[in-house]
């Protein structure tokens, strides 16, 4: 930059820089405040509730954990979300690269429908397939029970996980083709040429050079595993049976007007956050650059 | 011969599980959408009943349909406009001005798009409560209002205070891929704009925004289809349809006329409509926003 336009900007700059910064500001508050309310929130007494919300805690009052832990079974659901999100991850991570591989650098008769069948799933929403995915699970129930006495596909977070699992399989297909088409094909030759196998030579070769990508994917996918609640409250029916965060927090959220338990309930809030916010802060710079890569999600 | 056969082998090996898996839980339930909107049925009942197109016509003679309609509608258009324009400006600002902090305002700005919608819908029931809500409080300290607003409780209210939460939500992910695709304008083109004395609203306008239109339509597409199922999102959280009705939206009119009312033919229907309709307004939108792309 040269000295006239420095100039120039400098002149221009001071009033329109203020103002800019107040605006700025005025966002960055809208989001930390309440953000920041619900953690002073969930270590208040319930009693501090009523009357001006702006005050600070008395103390530190941590029994809110506690009793979200154990009394409103947050601890229960906190394991069940870990295992649905982990699960979900290694079965898509599992059905997701081989197949992304194979139609991103292959080529073989019905690629081009199987390619194109994944595009248009990416235009599937699971909000308008909820249902008949539910009432098949109904049907299939009652089709063991008739003949083995036992259910399996509802209240069964295995299931859960497949079906999220299965769900994000266009997007992720469509993120890891994209960059597995990328890479040169002389790898791949150089490998077979060394007398290694198809397997081998994706094990070994391949995926350790597709790591940005599974990691992009790895990001995108635990975020909304995690924060999911629409497929894992329609599957998980049974109230005393396993459930998400997620969901037991709506619950408690429903039930919060009448007993009045908001301490418990910030606290889970607080639980339900913390994994995404450590998540955000150790990789902001990771996910905010990935989500250029993998385009547009709805 | 041989190497033919491992090769087709590992290629059905690889293809196969997420073949059938999309098939199993993608295809069939799609189809299914379609097939049962067509029935009578009460879901748990194997008793099924062909019913043509007659789901569809109580459709047009329903007035909670068409009122869920108007809040969706509404929602599309006041979220989609207000978001786009603020993230817009925004990352203008981040990109071309020389600002101290940019990172630290990116960083805070993306925070609401990790958090989930529950975690959102219980942030916002804290802000909007009409007796010891943040919101109301602010108010009150300022001496703006001295009864409560009730936000989530006045009918006609309710509806923006919904579409507040949803721009809140949505502005750090439109903000980001805005900058991303701002930063890769050239900085000579700013340059000689600077030279030939253009203001900086000139300068937006007749740069920034034609050389990233093509990423603007994009987005604009996905935020219409990805808004009907982010108002569902919220009003399931949120609202529940309520007050009598105020926020029922496309989704969750479906929803609730599937699992509430146990006619799965009717709501099938619905969501056979709103998809029709979502894809419609996605074409039209791009038809319309069709721009030269500009060449440099």
């Amino acid at each position: 930059m040269n000295q006239r336009e420095t100039a120039v900007g400098q002149k221009k700059g001071g009033l329109t820089h203020i103002v800019i910064y107040v605006l700025l500001a005025l966002l960055a508050i809208s989001i930390i405040v309440p953000v920041a309310w619900v953690f002073m929130a969930s270590v208040k007494q319930n009693k501090e509730f009523y009357g001006n919300p702006f005050t600070l805690p008395e103390g530190l009052y941590f029994q809110n954990f506690v009793d979200a832990w154990t009394k409103a079974r947050m601890g229960d659901y906190f394991m069940t979300s870990v295992m649905i999100t982990a699960m979900a991850l290694i079965i898509l991570l599992v059905v997701a690269l081989p197949a992304s591989y194979v139609l991103s650098r292959y080529t073989f008769i019905g690629r081009k429908i199987i390619n194109g069948g994944f595009m248009a799933g990416l235009f599937i929403n699971v909000n308008y397939i909820v249902v008949p995915i539910f009432l098949m699970f109904v049907s299939g129930d009652r089709l063991l029970n008739k003949w083995f006495g036992v259910s399996f596909f509802l209240n069964n977070p295995f299931v859960v996980a497949v079906v999220l699992a299965s769900t994000t399989l266009p997007f992720t297909i469509y993120l890891l083709s994209s960059y597995l088409a990328t890479l040169p094909k002389d790898y791949e030759e150089a490998a077979y040429v060394d007398g290694a196998g198809y397997f081998t030579t994706m094990i070994r070769i391949i995926l350790p050079m597709a790591k940005p990508s599974i990691i992009t994917v790895i990001l995108f996918e635990f975020l909304a595993y995690w924060n999911e609640y629409i497929i894992s409250m329609t599957m998980l029916t049974d109230p005393t049976g396993a459930r998400t965060l997620p969901v037991g927090l709506l619950n408690l959220m429903k039930a919060q007007n009448a007993k009045a338990e908001y301490g418990q309930m910030y606290a889970g809030l607080v639980l339900v956050m913390v994994p995404t916010l450590i998540l955000y802060i150790c990789v902001q710079k990771k996910l905010t650059e990935g989500m250029t890569v993998g385009g547009l999600k709805g | 011969m041989q190497k033919n056969k491992a090769r087709s082998r590992f290629i059905v090996a690889c293809v196969a599980p997420a073949t059938i898996l999309a098939f199993i839980f993608l295809v069939i339930p799609t189809f299914n959408v379609f097939r049962m909107s067509l029935l009578r049925w009460g879901g748990y009942s194997p008793k099924q009943e062909f019913v043509g197109l007659s789901n569809f016509a109580t459709l047009l003679k329903d007035e909670n349909f068409f009122r869920a309609c108007r809040n969706s509608i509404l929602l599309i258009v006041v979220v989609t406009a207000i978001t786009i324009c603020l993230s817009l400006f925004f990352a203008a600002i981040l990109t071309r001005e020389k600002l101290k902090g940019q990172n630290f305002f990116r960083i805070i700005f993306y925070i609401p798009n990790i958090l989930s919608i529950v975690v959102i819908s219980a942030i916002f029931s804290a802000i909007y409560d009409a007796n010891n809500g943040l919101l109301n409080s602010i108010l009150n300290l300022l001496h703006i209002t001295k009864e409560p607003v009730y936000w989530m409780g006045d009918q006609k209210l309710v509806i923006y205070s919904l579409a507040f939460a949803m721009v809140w939500q949505a502005i750090g992910y439109y903000m980001v891929m805005y900058m991303a695709s701002m930063s890769a304008i050239s900085e000579s083109l700013y340059e000689s704009a600077n030279l030939e004395g253009a203001s900086r609203t000139t300068q937006f306008f007749s740069i920034t925004l034609p050389l990233i239109w093509t990423n603007i339509r994009t987005t604009l597409t996905f935020f219409i289809i990805s808004n009907i199922n982010m108002s569902f999102l919220f009003v399931k959280a949120m609202t529940n349809g309520g007050p009598d009705g105020a926020t029922e939206v496309f989704l969750s009119y479906m929803y609730k006329q599937a699992y509430t009312n146990s006619t799965y033919g009717y709501g099938m229907a619905i969501g056979v409509v709103v998809f029709t309709f979502s894809f419609a307004l996605a074409a039209i939108v791009n038809k319309v926003t069709k721009r030269e792309p500009l060449e440099l």
